[in-house]
């Protein structure tokens, strides 16, 4: 070992710089998500507990029975029966979309993709902003979108 | 369903079923030819029945506009070649379509003898004007059809384009059921089906 001077200070510079995030970031947590629940409503389908841990699965659950098994109706715990649709029914209570499911799925990361077909209570009003001409123009100047 | 052409043609150029259906399904209004998305509309005889359309066809039929939808056929090629089960037929025979699974192969829209699905090339939503809050979109990379009103079946209302029409063009009724409305209205009128030689069963009947 010639170089020990040089590949030492080398090595602990080094792994110093690759993570430097994690000590730039030391002892600061991210402040918890606070998603905004609906003042005027005091119950969701299920329980806090059971809808903050199991959303995603109930909501697959009545995806699958509403389009495959043409079942509408879902009975929770209590034995009331609540029309099972994201768009028409959750979002009757939770009228926003951003101060609701966005704070959690940002903090974590998650990207569910429900919103590139349901509407949000955002977006309601809708997208056509665009002159028709422009987009028309726009259309025919595009390739085709695939060639494969 | 049965569709009265003659009754279309008199109120020609009527098209409140399609503004209907399109308005509520949140179906875009795409100009660019190439790109468009359809689940109802008009197409001429030749055109909606290539196989029985000949040069010496009957006057009246050149001037008369067909309402072209999904035929919800009882053999259904598109289900048939669905690699992940996306579009599937309901036991009451309406072929439905499972958009949070397509993956947007489009075999189906090879298999479909009657061009009643359409692709989304591109992102629908800048092309819906005045969108319906209560239904969803579609998003880009996916087929999508006529899904019988499925949604409005299950609240007990008929389909959206069967109610629009004002002159009671359309009517919807069970087939299976020997003594409904629609098997009576078969029996007593001249119907035809689109390309029935192909055995895939259309189940949209069309008076001439
Ligand atoms: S008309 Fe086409 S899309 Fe509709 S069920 Fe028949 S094959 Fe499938
Ligand atoms: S495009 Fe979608 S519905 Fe059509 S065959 Fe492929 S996965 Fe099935
Ligand atoms: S049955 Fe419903 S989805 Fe199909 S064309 Fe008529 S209105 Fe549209």
């Amino acid at each position: 070992m010639h170089d020990a001077g040089k590949v030492i200070p080398g090595i602990i510079a080094f792994v110093l710089f690759v993570t430097v995030p994690f000590w730039t970031n030391f002892g600061k947590a991210a402040p918890k998500p606070q998603p905004e629940i609906p003042k005027e409503y005091k119950k969701c389908v299920e329980s806090k507990e059971f809808m903050r841990r199991e959303h995603m699965k109930l909501l697959r659950k009545w995806r699958f029975d509403v389009v495959r098994n043409n079942m509408r109706i879902y009975i929770n715990s209590e034995g009331k029966p609540i029309n099972m649709s994201l768009q028409n029914e959750c979002l009757r209570c939770h009228s926003s979309k951003k101060k609701f499911c966005d704070v959690c799925h940002d903090y974590v990361a998650a990207h569910p993709y429900c919103w590139n077909c349901h509407i949000p209570p955002e977006e309601r009003k809708g997208w056509a902003t665009k002159e028709v001409k422009s987009l028309t123009e726009e259309a025919s100047s595009e390739q085709p979108a695939s060639h494969h | 369903m049965v569709i009265d052409t003659r009754v279309c043609q008199k109120y020609a150029p009527c098209e409140d079923c399609i503004h209907a259906c399109h308005h509520l399904h949140n179906v875009p209004q795409i100009p660019y030819k190439k790109h468009e998305v359809k689940w109802i509309w008009k197409d001429e005889f030749e055109h909606a029945f290539p196989d029985t359309a000949h040069e010496y066809a009957n006057e009246v039929l050149h001037g008369r506009e067909f309402l072209l939808l999904c035929n919800h056929c009882e053999h259904p090629p598109c289900v048939r070649v669905c690699p992940t089960q996306a579009t599937f037929k309901r036991e009451d025979g309406i072929v439905m379509m499972d958009m949070h699974r397509c993956i947007g192969c489009r075999f189906c829209m090879a298999a479909c003898p009657y061009g009643s699905r359409s692709f989304n090339w591109r992102d629908p939503r800048p092309f819906i004007k005045n969108p319906n809050p209560r239904y969803p979109t579609r998003m880009k990379g996916v087929v999508e059809k006529c899904t019988f009103c499925t949604e409005r079946l299950a609240e007990g209302k008929l389909p959206a384009c069967a109610e629009a029409c004002k002159h009671g063009a359309i009517v919807v009724g069970d087939l299976a059921d020997p003594n409904s409305e629609i098997n009576k209205i078969l029996r007593e009128h001249f119907t035809l089906r689109r390309k029935v030689h192909l055995g895939t069963g259309p189940s949209v009947f069309y008076i001439i």
